[in-house]
């Protein structure tokens, strides 16, 4: 049997109870997507974009978990803000900027039973940031296939947090499919912060579309996880948008973060900036791949990619792979990655100042990821991921802090 | 300044391939096709021993295999397999009983002459031997007798398989089996003519060694195969040059290139690329498939791959090092300039093997026209590579707006104690330069030409001399009509 197929079946045993469930957008494109995704199957490690993470065998007999039973988790909602399954807003922007191109995101959509939406209206401005945390707490073996819609209108402007956290050591399979549209004029900034456990396997995509004047700040953090791949596409359709893609990895044991990057500017006068920083510790895999598309016409971009990793064991591997695709001639864009070690003078240093060896390299690697942490403008955040990031590097985050659940 | 500059565009732009000629020449041609037969007649041609009609077939039943890669950031259009002849030689009527031409035809000297290729032996002056090659034979190499005193083997390859069957026997295939990619296994099974070179151990070779790839006749395939093997402390310089006439429809050329790098050892390969890169429209023009790559198996082995790609429809070839011996050094420097229609997909694999082993890739890229140029490259470094060091930079410079330029660099790194740099940007010529240069009463054209061939200056350095001029000239007459 193909690996496909055990998922198609689920699909068909359980279509009724999605329909019955899930607002009427999302069950028209349900059929569609999941034979787009028996067509095209699971990508194999001969897809360019999936050649660093092992899909079919991501997904290999997960089929058998438990599926969770449709909730409504938000009793209360932000100013209006974050609302379930928003009829109106989901007819105008559901799956509007994921397409079933990618199979997974056609399996989130074949299998999604809820959306999740943000919506901040003209202007309207959040004094607060936002945090939704995702806490799996599941007794036993689960699957998810979870969809968050963001859409921001004209002149607004907000901080959101996604946060992925676990607190048992069950296996867990989530898919999520987060589309996010702002409009003119707006500001976003979309932190997801990643502190799961080594059973956790997490296919993300997100699509980003910006308009005019528009300016995105999404920030990766992965600081505790099993599998993890995030697919980031960001699309600047509106001229003199700007869109800054920050992400950190720290990986450890044998855990494997493939995170996958594509910035495309369609249009003029357009800036995107991305840094993406890894620790690769132990036997753990990085993969870095982040592609900039300039399309014909698009003149006047402005792009800058850089990418730097750390290898800091003998079986850690990383693979970068930083791309440029470019059809216009008046623009200026540049990449640099590095793969490289500690600086052994820079632990000498310390060494000669009475600073033993273990901590001169945690105090190094903590300086090196620091630069994408230092970059987000929200104070307590910032301080408290220069907390959580110390703590991983000492070994003391073992499941998640901060958060009040599990005090 | 626009009807001025319009003039000067006009004139250049009219500037044909110079090397467009056909020369007009009895050639004993095969029938078109490819089955088991025609490698079989390729051989007995060639009155090759049983091993390599072996090695053929293998191939070629390998080949059969296979289906046509499509990964490459490029639109290449249908082969017709079926459609090339696999041998041409231009010699057939002059062949004496061993099969080499007694006496070359004044025909082809002419030929050769005016590419600025003499075959006589007064090119001794300017010290470089050279081995010619048309269609599907080898013509004349130049100096070997002279370079055979120093024990140097400097010779066609099907001479090597005659002369040195063991030698050829040892390393033909050893650097790229015929399993290794389609054009290689296409390549291994009919490949004609092409240099082979051998230096002993502690030899300097004391002349640029140098082969000239020529494919004169209509709807043939050239396939040529290049083996150099250097041994222990020894050092060789090679150069290899290319043309072909001006067809409506597209030639192909899949070579392969093998070298072999002993101990203490060093090569440099230096390549000026100029085969037909098609007309204005996109018409016609070498399809350029090519598998190179160096195997530096001794420690502290060293070899350089310099390359200057101006012509070829499309081309799509990654001239790569296998560094396996323990301090060894590869280098990797490219120029690829694309115009009109023109497609290119190129780059380097370095393969980090041994301890301590260093690599530098500099790759420049010039895109004009409605031209695609893609850097591909992959930096990989593998467990056991203590110490491995690799520094990348790929440039990228874009004249029009209707051209692109891509960069694709791989790197997979499996040792923390490596220490792996790459770096990429893509501009146009900015304002202020040429500002800068108008100020100083140098047209916007001139000026052009001067920052391009300045831009491609780290490369073009590491020419020999006689191919830099070359290079330089080239690299004029291929961008000039597209500035604007």
């Amino acid at each position: 049997m193909s690996p496909e197929q055990p998922y198609v079946n689920l699909y068909q045993a359980n279509r009724d109870s999605l329909i019955a469930v899930s607002p009427k957008v999302m069950n028209t494109l349900r059929d569609e997507a999941i034979n787009v995704f028996a067509q095209k199957g699971f990508p194999s490690r001969k897809v360019e974009a999936y050649r660093y993470i092992d899909v079919p065998q991501a997904f290999e007999g997960k089929d058998s978990y438990a599926m969770p039973q449709p909730t409504l988790p938000l009793s209360a909602a932000q100013q209006g803000v974050i609302t379930l399954n928003d009829e109106v807003l989901l007819n105008k922007y559901y799956a509007k900027a994921a397409d079933n191109e990618d199979a997974i995101t056609a399996l989130n959509t074949a299998f999604s039973h809820e959306c999740i939406c943000i919506h901040l209206g003209k202007n309207q401005v959040l004094d607060r940031p936002i945090e939704l945390t995702d806490m799996f707490a599941s007794e036993e073996d689960q699957m998810e296939h979870k969809r968050i819609l963001i859409v921001l209108e004209e002149g607004a402007s907000a901080s959101i947090m996604l946060r992925y956290a676990a607190n048992n050591k069950t296996h867990i399979l989530t898919t999520q499919v987060v589309e996010v549209f702002v409009g003119d004029n707006a500001r976003l900034e979309l932190y997801e912060l990643e502190e799961t456990h080594t059973s956790f396997t997490r296919f993300n995509n997100v699509y980003l579309q910006l308009g005019r004047y528009a300016n995105v700040k999404h920030n990766n953090i992965t600081l505790f996880n099993g599998l993890t791949r995030n697919t980031i596409k960001a699309t600047l359709a509106g001229e003199f948008s700007e869109v800054t893609l920050n992400g950190c990895v720290m990986a450890d044991k044998s855990q494997v973060v493939d995170n996958n990057t594509l910035i495309r500017h369609e249009v003029p006068n357009c800036t995107s900036h991305e840094l993406y920083k890894y620790v690769v510790d132990e036997q753990s895999v990085g993969a870095f791949a982040g592609k900039v598309y300039v399309a014909e016409g698009a003149q006047k971009t402005v792009s800058e990619e850089v990418n730097q990793n750390i290898c800091a064991s003998d079986d850690a591997r990383m693979y970068t792979q930083p791309m440029l695709e470019i059809y216009a001639d008046d623009v200026k864009c540049s990449h640099g990655s590095t793969v490289g070690k500690l600086d052994d003078m820079a632990l000498f240093y310390m060494r000669q100042r009475g600073i033993p060896l273990a901590e001169a390299r945690m105090l190094l690697m903590q300086a090196f990821v620091g630069q994408v942490i230092d970059e987000i403008p929200i104070a307590p955040l910032r301080d408290r991921l220069h907390i959580m990031i110390e703590q991983r590097l000492k070994g003391e985050l073992d499941k998640c802090v901060g958060c009040a659940r599990c005090k | 300044m626009s009807e001025n500059k319009n003039a000067y565009v006009r004139e250049v732009a009219n500037e044909q391939y110079k090397y467009g000629f056909t020369t007009d020449i009895h050639t004993e041609i095969i029938e078109k096709g490819l089955n088991e037969d025609v490698v079989r007649l390729i051989s007995q041609k060639k009155g090759e021993p049983d091993w390599l009609l072996d090695f053929r077939l293998n191939a070629f039943r390998h080949w059969t295999s296979m289906e046509q890669p499509n990964w490459g950031h490029l639109i290449l259009p249908e082969i017709d397999y079926q459609a090339i002849s696999y041998y041409a030689d231009p010699t057939s009527k002059s062949k004496s009983d061993d099969g080499k031409p007694k006496e070359i035809d004044p025909e082809l000297i002419k030929t050769f002459d005016k590419l600025g290729i003499p075959l006589e032996e007064r090119m001794a002056l300017s010290g470089t031997a050279v081995d010619a090659v048309m269609d599907s034979v080898s013509l004349k190499t130049t100096h070997s007798k002279a370079l055979e005193e120093k024990g140097i083997i400097f010779c066609s390859i099907s001479e090597a398989v005659k002369r040195f069957p063991e030698l050829v026997r040892q390393y033909l295939g050893s650097v790229v089996p015929y399993r290794d990619n389609y054009f290689a296994a296409l390549n291994s099974a009919v490949f004609s003519d092409g240099s082979f070179v051998y230096i002993p151990k502690n030899t300097r070779c004391p002349m640029e060694l140098s082969t000239y790839f020529r494919i004169n006749a209509r709807n043939i395939g050239q396939f040529e195969r290049t083996l150099i093997v250097c041994d222990d402390n020894s050092y060789v310089s090679y150069l290899e040059g290319c043309t072909a006439p001006m067809r409506d429809e597209n030639q192909l050329h899949a070579a392969i290139v093998e070298i072999v790098v002993m101990e203490n050892a060093e090569v440099k390969y230096s390549t000026v690329q100029n085969w037909y890169p098609g007309d204005s429209e996109g018409k016609g023009g070498v399809l350029n498939l090519v598998t190179k790559r160096g195997h530096l198996r001794g420690n502290n082995s060293k070899l350089s791959w310099t390359q200057v790609e101006t012509g070829s429809a499309i081309t799509w070839k990654y001239p790569s090092c296998v560094l396996s011996g323990d301090n060894s050094q590869a280098e990797f420097y490219s120029v690829a300039v694309t115009n009109n229609f023109q497609q290119a997909d190129t780059g380097t694999k370095m393969i980090h093997i041994g301890k301590n082993t260093k690599s530098t890739i500099i790759s420049k890229g010039i895109s004009a026209g409605r031209s695609q140029n893609s850097y591909r490259g992959l930096v990989k470094i593998g467990a056991k590579a203590e110490g491995a060091r690799n520094y990348s930079s790929c440039d990228s410079l874009l004249l029009g707006s209707s051209c692109g330029a891509h960069t694709f660099p791989y790197i997979d790194c499996h040792n923390n104690s490596a220490i792996v740099e790459h770096e990429a940007t893509t501009s146009k010529i900015s304002e202020d330069q040429l500002f800068y240069c108008n100020q100083r009463g140098i047209p916007t054209e001139e000026a052009v030409g001067l920052i391009v061939n300045g831009y491609a200056k780290d490369v073009i350095n590491k020419l020999p001399m006689e191919f830099a001029v070359e290079a330089q000239k080239l690299l004029s007459v291929s961008l000039e009509g597209s500035v604007g």
